[in-house]
């Protein structure tokens, strides 16, 4: 691991100002994925600024749904009676990601922040966009197994790897962000972006910015709800497919639907059409099968992931029907 | 091992044999550290100025650090690098918690954190400040073995025995989190922990037995 300097700000101000003006400073949460990333090379700060002690550890309530501090760890959102009650789909989806253990340390921030798990951006060895700018895509034409079928670019096939994400793209959270011009509120699904021709950048946060809160707005979809993840073992693995579904349910109507699918994209990705297909719609499997052809249109596959193309219809197909309560 | 330096260390017979080497790194150390100065950045000395932080090293500099590991209370002065699983195997001696693949993948580093089960392995010692670590060598009592440490014994919950010290720890925290009610419950809240020798079944019954109350 490289030598770097330390720091450990009190205030989010000053950890604000300790990485705004410092090009190669990152911040430090849990440090579960950027310990890792430091020991292979991947990632090579000069400074570290461990924000620990910043005062971002709260889930609160607001007027119409809860706030949940930045360094709020994975378990304690997951294990929150609020949380449990009104945003199961959250806590299922949390739980359903890396171990105990890691969750234990793992914040909210650090998750949004967590890097693609390809192994060509691991591998130092090899070429990658993502780390290292106009040196290839080795996954292209390599081993893209794990890779995306949604929203690829020639530059970059690499998926987002969260679970926590998908949730929350669903449920349409907001992310409040601190940052050297102020405090600003963006759109989850707008945090993350796709690879385009700067797959470096995994999302829209400005040099200096903080994630200081995720917030959550009540919704009717506390009850009819499933995180389904597909992967090669039955735990402690990163998603092939993982579809998260939450239906409002009047009787057998669908009355409203949010949806996002992860394991296929640089981001998580949301299913707005198929959102507005299932709206006003009786629950069944012809619906259902319906929906997920509207949910693969414009699917691409590379060598090694057409069993996507398969697996990812046929896990959100399931996760419907498990949510509207009529899986067999 | 990374750079540990602890306080008020005594010299021993083997550092003086050492010499040589010793006085050879304290050159390397002192240049390194004018470098360091040299080129520490404005903006740096700016931040120490106004004391936004509570900490602050450069690059080369020790941080301090004070730990409680096993009810007992340790002082440090370590590079910023050092894990929380390095500084206990290497410098506290407690090599009872294990170096598995140092990623976060294996578990085998497992230890109690305030309470909680973490990858020691994935923790900058330095960011622990002020907490209470609990290690497999702070479990039993005396010569009286944790009911956990009893059943693995019982139930020959390990072969080679690697991954043992990981699997003991998260068992512990697994029932107080209140995660080992079913099989499957335990199988899921356990699979943080992996075990090559496949002691898997043995490893659920030793749990379920200690969850039921058995063996305390």
């Amino acid at each position: 691991m490289n030598q770097f300097q330390y720091t450990r700000p009190l205030e989010t101000a000053g950890a604000v100002k300790a990485t705004a003006k410092d090009p190669a400073a990152h911040f430090l949460a849990g440090g579960t994925n950027l310990i890792d990333l430091m020991k292979m090379g991947v990632v090579v700060p000069e400074k570290l600024v461990d924000i620990n002690l910043l005062p971002l550890k709260k889930i609160e309530r607001t007027a119409d749904g809860l706030r949940i501090g930045a360094l709020v760890t994975n378990t304690a959102v997951a294990t929150d009676p609020l949380v449990m009650k009104n945003f199961p789909l959250l806590s299922r989806a949390i739980n359903a990601g890396a171990s105990p253990q890691l969750r234990n340390v793992a914040t909210v921030g650090g998750n949004m922040m967590q890097r693609t798990r390809c192994p060509y951006f691991f591998d130092t060895m090899m070429p990658c966009n993502k780390r290292k700018p106009g040196s290839g895509c080795g996954a292209l034409q390599g081993f893209n197994r794990m890779h995306a079928i949604f929203g690829a670019s020639e530059n970059c096939i690499a998926v987002n790897p969260s679970d926590m994400n998908v949730a929350l793209t669903a449920l349409d959270a907001l992310v409040h962000i601190s940052g050297p011009k102020g405090p600003r509120t963006i759109k989850f699904a707008d945090f993350h972006r796709l690879p385009g021709d700067q797959p470096e950048l995994d999302n829209n946060l400005q040099k200096g910015e903080l994630i200081t809160a995720v917030e959550l707005k009540a919704s009717p979809f506390t009850k009819n709800t499933d995180y389904l993840k597909v992967r090669d073992r039955s735990s402690y693995a990163f998603a092939l497919v993982s579809a998260a579904v939450a239906l409002h349910m009047e009787g057998n109507t669908i009355a409203g639907a949010a949806l996002a699918m992860g394991g296929v994209a640089h981001k998580p990705w949301r299913l707005k059409p198929v959102e507005t297909f299932l709206k006003g719609k009786t629950a069944s499997d012809a619906v259902f099968k319906q929906a997920a052809s509207i949910a693969m249109e414009g699917a691409k596959a590379f060598e090694y992931n057409k069993f996507k193309l398969k697996l990812a219809p046929n896990t959100l197909i399931q996760a419907l029907k498990t949510a509207a309560g009529i899986a067999s | 091992m990374q750079q540990v330096m602890p306080r008020k260390k005594t010299p021993t017979s083997a550092d003086e044999s050492n010499q040589f080497t010793e006085t050879r790194r304290d050159f390397l150390k002192q240049s390194s550290l004018l470098t360091a100065i040299a080129l520490t950045p404005a903006s740096v000395i700016k931040a120490a100025d106004e004391k936004w932080d509570q900490k602050f090293a450069g690059i080369f500099e020790k941080v301090s650090l004070h730990l409680e590991v096993n009810g007992t209370k340790h002082d440090f002065l370590l590079d910023p690098r050092v894990t929380l699983l390095d500084l206990l195997r290497e410098e506290l001696h407690l090599t009872g918690t294990k170096k598995g693949c140092d990623r976060g993948q294996c578990g085998a580093c497992t230890v109690h954190v305030n309470g909680m089960r973490v990858n020691s392995c994935l923790s900058l010692a330095v960011t622990n400040e002020g907490k209470k670590i609990t290690t497999i060598e702070g479990l039993a009592n005396g010569k009286t073995l944790h009911p956990m440490q009893e059943a693995f014994i019982k139930h020959d919950g390990f072969q080679c025995g690697y991954c043992t010290s990981g699997q003991i720890m998260s068992a512990v925290a697994c029932i107080k989190e209140g995660h080992a009610g079913s099989e499957d419950e335990i199988r899921e809240f356990m699979s943080g922990n992996i075990c090559r020798c496949g002691a898997y079944p043995n490893i659920v019954n030793a749990i379920k037995e200690v969850k039921e109350g058995g063996l305390s």
